[in-house]
């Protein structure tokens, strides 16, 4: 049903990962570099990144060819929604098959399920449909960026989009194989995987009151469009709040289950010190009797300063508007706070259109540059009270980096 | 899901032919340096070679050492001891801090 894509598969395939390399400008052009050159970086990663187009996408931040992982420049998040071409890309394993969407078949069962049931890509559009405007985040967005460095891919601040998502509710979904009573989580698969058997195949869960939540969805578009190859052609898993590791793409199996799952996706990896985060959400079957990690769940609250690069020149005095966007796990932004002197002092920022609470939210604030430095700094707060840290929890794999971030606007 | 594939097992025997089967994939030139050819051999067959120059140089050798054990015990990369010691001493010289 899937063209399986085998190593030997790859050779066309490969084409599939040809890139147009470009040099990104070094160190000095900050429009166009983003993030690959925040001095935060490894200096392994300043060298390595570079812009490059997989097909269909434009030139985005490479931090790997295989599995592909680019991360979107900063300039795509002056707007709410970011575009589909510009989307981030990231997969774990290298086998990745073109997806044909009139042989693609979603199969659901499990031992948590009254009976099997298949759809097929035409059962599914004829399902009642509905949007979601969300963000997907990978959980180590801005791991690059942790001071000490940890290892895994050193995404700076782009690994990360907001689109309007159309789609089939989960519940819906698993309601044409029904669920038993005892169903603790809904496990999953996609059509990629690993190039070698011996490496663990990418399954993922999520808990059952996650899994019939009314904006829990399995989507076939994107900004109203199908979805891209590299964002998960023809559906994947929408999980408005949570981290990306949960929004399975080209997805293929659904299984209600009646236990845990354990796999080295769920119990290794993608977990985080317990009670060191304030999650309100946890995924507690998951959570071992006096284990001191728990599984990532929603995103931190967190925003990005997106109207003017690092470093950037402007007018001394008149008036400027700085902004950017603001986001968090679901609850709602609140409020952001901006300062232009580093941090000392604080104003509200205006809010611009919100799109729901999953979505990214637009920030804007005025004020007068001075001559010399203008150290701008952002700072977001959700409706249950959230704000960002001022000092990062460590934890081995780098995830929720919630630092303000901040600029520098150099007035002459 | 996963792609079983003897021709895989032979594959990875042939360094030649992973890097070739991504050919149009930009090829990724580390250090040249003794331990170079095993690291090709070894390290490029589930993912580019971009993967070690991103993460580097701040990796301490004790760092270096468990990221080999990983990829070996985590992710089931086939390579023997003495290859493992051998690539484990190329990052720690030309990748670590
Ligand atoms: C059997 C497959 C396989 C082989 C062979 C392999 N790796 Fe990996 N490696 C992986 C997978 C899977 C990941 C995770 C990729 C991701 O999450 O993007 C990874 C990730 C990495 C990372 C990023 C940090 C991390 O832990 O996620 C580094 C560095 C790395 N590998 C180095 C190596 C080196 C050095 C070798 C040779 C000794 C090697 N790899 C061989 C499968 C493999």
């Amino acid at each position: 049903m899937i063209t399986r894509r085998h190593l030997m598969g790859s050779v066309g395939a490969g084409a599939a990962l040809a890139v147009t390399g470009l040099k990104l400008p070094f160190p000095d052009d900050a429009q166009a570099a983003g993030a690959a050159k925040e001095p935060g970086l490894p200096a392994g990663t300043r060298s390595e990144a570079v812009l490059g187009a997989l097909p269909g996408k434009k030139p985005l931040i490479k931090l790997s060819y295989r599995p592909p992982n680019y991360e979107t420049p900063i300039e795509y998040f002056r707007t709410p929604i970011t575009p589909n071409d510009a989307f981030f890309v990231r997969y774990h394993l290298s086998d990745i098959p073109e997806v044909d969407a009139n042989t693609w078949k979603l199969a659901i069962g499990g031992d948590g399920a009254e009976k099997q049931a298949e759809l097929t890509f035409n059962d599914l559009k004829a399902m009642p449909a509905t949007e979601v405007v969300a963000v997907n985040q990978c959980s180590g967005n801005r791991r690059g960026l942790f001071q000490p460095h940890v290892f895994g891919v050193e995404w700076g601040y782009g690994a990360m989009g907001c689109a309007r998502w159309k789609g089939v509710k989960l519940k819906d979904v698993l309601a044409k194989a029904g669920l038993k009573k005892d169903v603790v989580e809904i496990a999953y698969g996609g059509a990629d995987g690993p190039p070698f058997d011996k490496t663990p195949d990418f399954a993922k869960s999520i808990p059952s009151w996650k899994a019939l939540e009314e904006t829990t969805l399995i989507a076939y578009e994107m900004n109203g469009a199908p979805l891209p190859h590299f964002n998960g052609f023809p559906a994947r898993l929408i999980v408005p709040g949570w981290t990306g590791t949960y929004w399975m793409k080209h997805i293929v199996s659904l299984e209600a289950r009646t236990s845990p799952l354990h796999n080295f996706w769920m119990t290794s990896a993608y977990r985080v010190p317990l009670g060191k985060f304030p999650m309100a959400a946890r995924f507690t079957t998951q959570e071992a009797p006096g284990a001191t990690a728990t599984p990532i769940t929603e995103m931190v609250v967190n925003s990005l300063i997106t109207s003017h690069a690092d470093g950037a020149k402007v007018k001394r005095g008149g008036s400027l508007t700085v902004g950017g966007i603001a986001w968090d796990g679901g609850y709602g932004i609140a409020n952001v706070e901006v300062s232009t002197d580093g941090g000392k002092t604080w104003t509200a920022a205006k809010l611009g259109e919100n799109l729901g609470p999953y979505a990214f939210r637009p920030f804007s604030f005025a004020f007068a540059p001075k001559r010399g430095a203008n150290v701008i700094v952002a700072r977001a707060t959700n409706k249950i009270g959230q704000t960002q840290t001022t000092e990062l929890v460590p934890n081995g794999a780098g995830y929720h980096h919630n630092l303000p971030h901040r600029v520098t606007l150099n007035a002459a | 899901m996963k792609t079983v594939c003897a021709l895989l097992a032979a594959a990875f025997a042939s360094a030649a032919l992973v890097t070739g089967a991504f050919a149009e994939e930009k090829p990724v030139e580390l250090k040249k340096a003794p331990g170079l050819d095993k690291v090709e051999a070894n390290c490029a067959a589930c993912h580019s070679l971009d993967y070690i120059q991103m993460n580097s140089p701040f990796p301490s050798a004790a760092m270096w050492d468990a990221e080999v054990a990983k990829m070996i015990k985590a992710y089931g990369a086939p390579i023997d001891d003495a290859d493992a010691k051998d690539i484990a001493a190329y990052l720690k010289k030309n990748y670590g801090s």
